[in-house]
């Protein structure tokens, strides 16, 4: 039972429409108690709708299973990070603080990290992960880069992320606007202070020109209160 | 006798709104079966499978071959396995009773049908057949409805039936109507794809109508310009082509400046308009007035846009133009989508591939439940009640005489008028909650204490049954079996998962239980939903909406069948059951009913008309004591009045109760800030809820999504001004002010969120 390399999980952003379906399908698997292990926010509600749905990137040397002093994350051959083993677990807590993408999450009550598997249950027997499969916009993704090819010619993925000094690879890939050379990797410190102006997360690219797309004026600016 | 027996608070603590317990075993428990069938909410009728354990709905699982939705479901579809096995389930028949803390006392079924009878027949003795009335609703199965409509006119023998699509759908349906001579979408979803520019007025689609996201995000892919006319910055418009920031109310201006700019700069298809159209002339005629400055000082879009918006309109080679209640939603709400229709004929791209127009439609059954005969106006088939063949076809269906089939009777706002006139004097009713979904709701809530007999079916005790005088336990979507129509119009099956529980009945064994009650058991026989849908097809047969050619069979294997589905060619009535029914309408060499070859459209001469679509200043508009635009809508985590979702946990966790939407100039200038309380004041009422400051709508506008119940129901300030042809009401807009609250509501404190 593992899951099958040619398949891989594609996350667009920009297609992302905050409906919560992803949250409330992945509450439904009991692997981890009916709770949500994929992350929805709004980027500043205040300012845009636009929300950013963050599943386990599963990354190919994951630092929450580096700094673990119980070694209870543990990498599956296929590529997924498991979630915490149960009898290893001390609920010390340095991958929630450790990982660079925020997706850990320490439950006190029940003394165990628990956090996304890409639904190991359902994706190691054929299935797609419960999120992917039910996201009515497909910001969440599953299937081979053949199918993201053909479904998104405005779109290409990366799975190549900075972090300050750290640049990390992972088995999960985020969509970024075509252009003619590829993506190198995306500069995610460099998004934490960016403020949605354009209504749209704008992704930083390593190595492109600043993005280019016009930015939306306010379209209110000529209503008076 | 239908005065809210006790205090509405004692009756809320006893039947809810309570939050769903956590009933599910756990995801590893097996279901002994998944049965496919479709979601219960909303127009979109997305298959899903449900998980069954013994007589309960334990869970679900996605139905990746569903072509629709193909897995893809909104968090309602995926919650919506809690509404079975709740705690405020209602169990028996209910009595009211203002000695018991609850208001009501149970009572056995049969007693209470008796009663439903005796009071009907009385009621009737003394005042006429017109002094019941019938609601009804568009969740319903189709079967149901029309089984209610031929109970009013056949068993009630009252001309006074109406139902919640008038909330709803009624624009729309007359707008199609009077332009394609035929009401439906025109074509398939899946024609979005590969379309030029997408035009969505008046639609919250990523909230109200989710999984049509991804068909305008794949068209997006594929090349198409998205162009959005809203007066909110929802989700589906914040990436969009060319965003039209619509001053409530004013989208007939915006679509005659639109056409305009077609007119002028000759971005219109003549030798389509020539062929197959009429009325043309009087439309150019009426838009000249309409100059890009002139639109863009009543509609408040920028003349730039609108120019860019005839541009990218005007010189495509295919597009797709959708609408729903945003635009729909108004006294002029005919004419509003009328305009929206005339973008859509003077192009020329009407029934080809990639090309299209439809309404997106609210309910479960928006598009089947206004068809088959429980509109005031209508006969099954979506034939004309006033149409003498039409009355004389369908009386043959019946095995009843012409003439004792009633007239038209009145739309669901004048039918409350009737019972505060006392010219009502009894109701009935099933999948309608108008004390919450009714406009300015005050004056139904004293049309309802006038009732001498109200009898609600329902699985809920929801918030007009609050003044019943009898509850009749009805059906769960997923206990009963029959075929809703969804927004593309294709006739799909809900399958039965598992059987009433307690002494509720599937509702049509209650309306016919009602029948036989009243001693005319006649044509209220029938033995299960299977049995109603044959004879609905033929009283279907030879109307507009013609399901003759459809079957329980084919829906299954075909996945769904497009009505129109003919059991005999049109043109040679040689019998067809093959006929594989009717994705796309007005195909170039397509054959109608109707038009018996002279064109495309569903009218004798074949062509569709153009009908000049007049702006008209909304009823109840802004002045200096009220100066703002108020309008209403959904979230996407609940549905209608929340009778079921304001039941099931995690959706009220998402949204667990409304907020005020405004913007931060408007909310600087009146010292609100995100959080606070707030009063909305309109001509009717006012009511208190929580800011929410976004930069996301209209400086001049305030939204308040209507889901809630008492007073933190929106619609108890909502103007009920209705659309003369459709009789929709103004949800919309009408004219409000706001100022911060000195302190919390007394409901705050009282209240759950969700009640």
């Amino acid at each position: 039972m593992s899951v099958p390399r040619q398949l891989e999980f594609f996350v667009d952003p920009s297609r992302c429409i905050g409906c919560q379906s992803c949250v409330q399908a992945c509450s439904e698997c009991d692997t981890h108690k009916g709770e949500s292990m994929i992350h929805l926010e709004y980027v500043d509600r205040g300012q845009s709708v636009q929300t950013v749905p963050m599943v386990c990137m599963h990354c190919e040397q994951p630092t929450c299973a580096e700094v673990c002093p119980a070694d209870a994350i543990k990498r599956t051959g296929d590529g997924v990070v498991q979630s915490a083993r149960k009898p290893r677990c001390i609920a010390c807590g340095n991958c929630v603080v450790a990982c660079p993408f925020g997706v850990p999450e320490l439950y006190i009550d029940r003394q165990i990290m628990m956090k996304c598997d890409m639904c190991y249950d359902r994706t190691s027997v054929g299935k797609k992960p419960m999120c992917a499969t039910v996201c009515p916009s497909q910001a969440l993704f599953f299937g081979t880069r053949a199918e993201i090819d053909a479904l998104r010619p405005q779109s290409t993925p990366t799975n190549r992320f900075r972090f300050g000094s750290q640049t990390i690879t992972t088995r999960v890939n985020v969509m970024v606007p075509r252009s003619k050379s590829p993506p190198l990797m995306l500069d995610v410190t460099a998004a934490m202070d960016e403020r949605p102006e354009n209504r749209n997360v704008r992704l930083n690219v390593v190595g492109n020109s600043p993005s280019t797309i016009e930015p939306m004026l306010d379209p209110f600016a000529e209503v008076e209160v | 006798m239908a005065k809210i027996p006790v205090d509405e608070l004692s009756i809320i603590q006893a039947y809810g709104p309570h939050l769903s317990a956590s009933i599910r075993g756990t995801t590893s428990d097996e279901p002994e079966k998944l049965v496919k069938t479709h979601c219960c909410f909303c127009g979109q009728q997305c298959g899903i499978q449900l998980k069954v354990r013994g007589n309960d709905v334990i869970g679900f699982e996605p139905w990746d071959e569903f072509p629709f939705n193909r897995g893809m479901l909104c968090p309602k579809g995926v919650k919506r396995y809690l509404q079975g096995s709740h705690p405020d389930r209602l169990l028996t028949a209910l009595q009211r009773d203002p000695t018991s803390p609850s208001g009501f006392r149970s009572l056995s079924y049969e007693h209470a049908i008796a009663r439903a009878a005796s009071e009907v027949a009385r009621l009737q003795q003394a005042h006429g057949h017109g002094a019941i009335a019938v609601l009804g609703g568009a969740s319903l199965t189709t079967e149901k409805t029309y089984l209610l409509g031929k109970f009013a006119r056949v068993c009630l023998k009252t001309p006074f039936i109406d139902y919640n699509g008038r909330l709803c759908m009624v624009s729309a349906g007359a707008a199609n109507k009077k332009a394609f001579g035929i009401d439906r979408t025109t074509s398939p979803w899946s024609d979005m794809i590969g379309t030029e520019v997408i035009w969505i007025a008046g639609s919250n689609i990523a909230e109200c109508s989710p999984i049509t996201t991804n068909y305008v995000w794949q068209a997006r892919e594929r090349g198409a310009k998205v162009i959005v006319q809203d007066p909110r910055i929802t989700p589906i418009a914040r990436t969009c082509d060319l965003y039209l920031p619509v001053r409530p109310g004013r989208d007939a201006a915006l679509f005659a400046g639109v056409l305009q700019l077609m007119i002028e700069h000759a971005w219109i298809d003549r030798e389509f308009i020539e062929a197959h159209t009429t009325g043309f002339e009087q439309v150019a005629e009426y838009c000249r007035a309409w100059t890009p400055a002139r639109t863009a000082e009543v509609t408040g879009v920028p003349e730039r846009s609108i120019h860019k918006a005839a541009e990218l309109w005007g010189q495509a080679n295919s597009s797709f133009l959708l609408h729903a209640r945003g635009i729909e939603h108004h006294s002029n709400g005919v004419q509003n989508a009328l305009g929206a229709i005339n973008l859509v004929l003077a192009s020329g791209r009407i029934g080809k591939p990639k090309s299209g127009y439809g309404t997106i439609v609210g309910q479960a059954n928006g598009q089947g439940g206004r068809e088959h005969g429980q509109k005031c106006d209508q006969l099954p088939g979506l034939r004309d009640i006033s149409n003498p063949e039409h009355r004389k076809y369908i009386a043959s269906v019946w095995g009843v005489e012409e003439r004792d089939i009633p007239g038209p009777g009145v739309d669901a706002y004048e039918l409350f008028r009737k019972i505060d006139a006392g010219e009502i004097k009894g109701l009935i009713s099933i999948c309608f909650n108008p004390k919450i979904s009714l406009p300015d709701s005050g004056f139904v809530a004293r049309a309802l204490d006038k009732l001498e007999f109200y009898a609600a079916i329902d699985f809920f005790l929801n918030d007009t049954a609050h003044h019943a005088d009898l509850v009749l336990p009805g059906s769960l979507q997923e206990e009963d079996e029959g075929t809703v129509t969804q927004v593309e119009g294709r006739v799909i099956k809900i399958n039965k998962a598992i059987h009433p529980p307690g002494e509720a009945r599937e509702d049509w064994r209650i309306i016919q239980d009602l029948a036989q009650a009243l001693g005319r058991p006649k044509g209220f026989t029938f033995a299960g939903p299977s049995e109603i849908f044959e004879e609905l097809r033929i009283a279907s047969k030879g109307g507009i909406s013609d399901y003759s050619g459809i079957t329980y069979d084919k829906i299954e294997r075909q996945m769904g069948v497009f009505w129109p589905c003919y059991a005999n060619d049109p043109k040679t009535g040689a019998p067809t059951p093959d006929h594989p029914g009717t994705p796309r309408l007005f195909e170039p060499d397509s054959f109608n009913p109707i038009a018996k070859g002279a064109g495309r459209f569903y009218f004798a001469d074949g062509k569709a008309r153009f009908n000049v679509a007049e702006h008209r200043t909304p009823v109840d508009d802004v002045d200096e004591s009220f100066p703002l635009f108020l309008t209403t809508g959904r979230v996407v985590s609940q549905f209608l009045s929340g009778t079921q979702t304001r039941r099931i946990g995690p959706l009220v966790k998402q949204y667990p109760t409304p907020r005020i939407e405004l913007h931060p100039r408007l909310a600087q200038k009146l010292g609100i800030a995100d959080g606070d309380w707030a009063i909305c004041e309109t001509r009717r009422g006012s009511i208190t809820l929580r800011a929410m400051v976004v930069t996301t709508i209209r400086p001049d506008t305030l939204f308040i999504p209507y889901h809630w119940a008492g007073e933190k129901s929106v619609n108890r300030v909502t103007v009920a001004a209705q659309d003369p042809i459709s009789k929709i009401p103004q949800y919309k807009v009408c004219a409000c002010r706001l100022r911060k609250a000195d302190a919390a509501p007394g409901y705050d404190a009282k209240l759950e969120a969700q009640q």
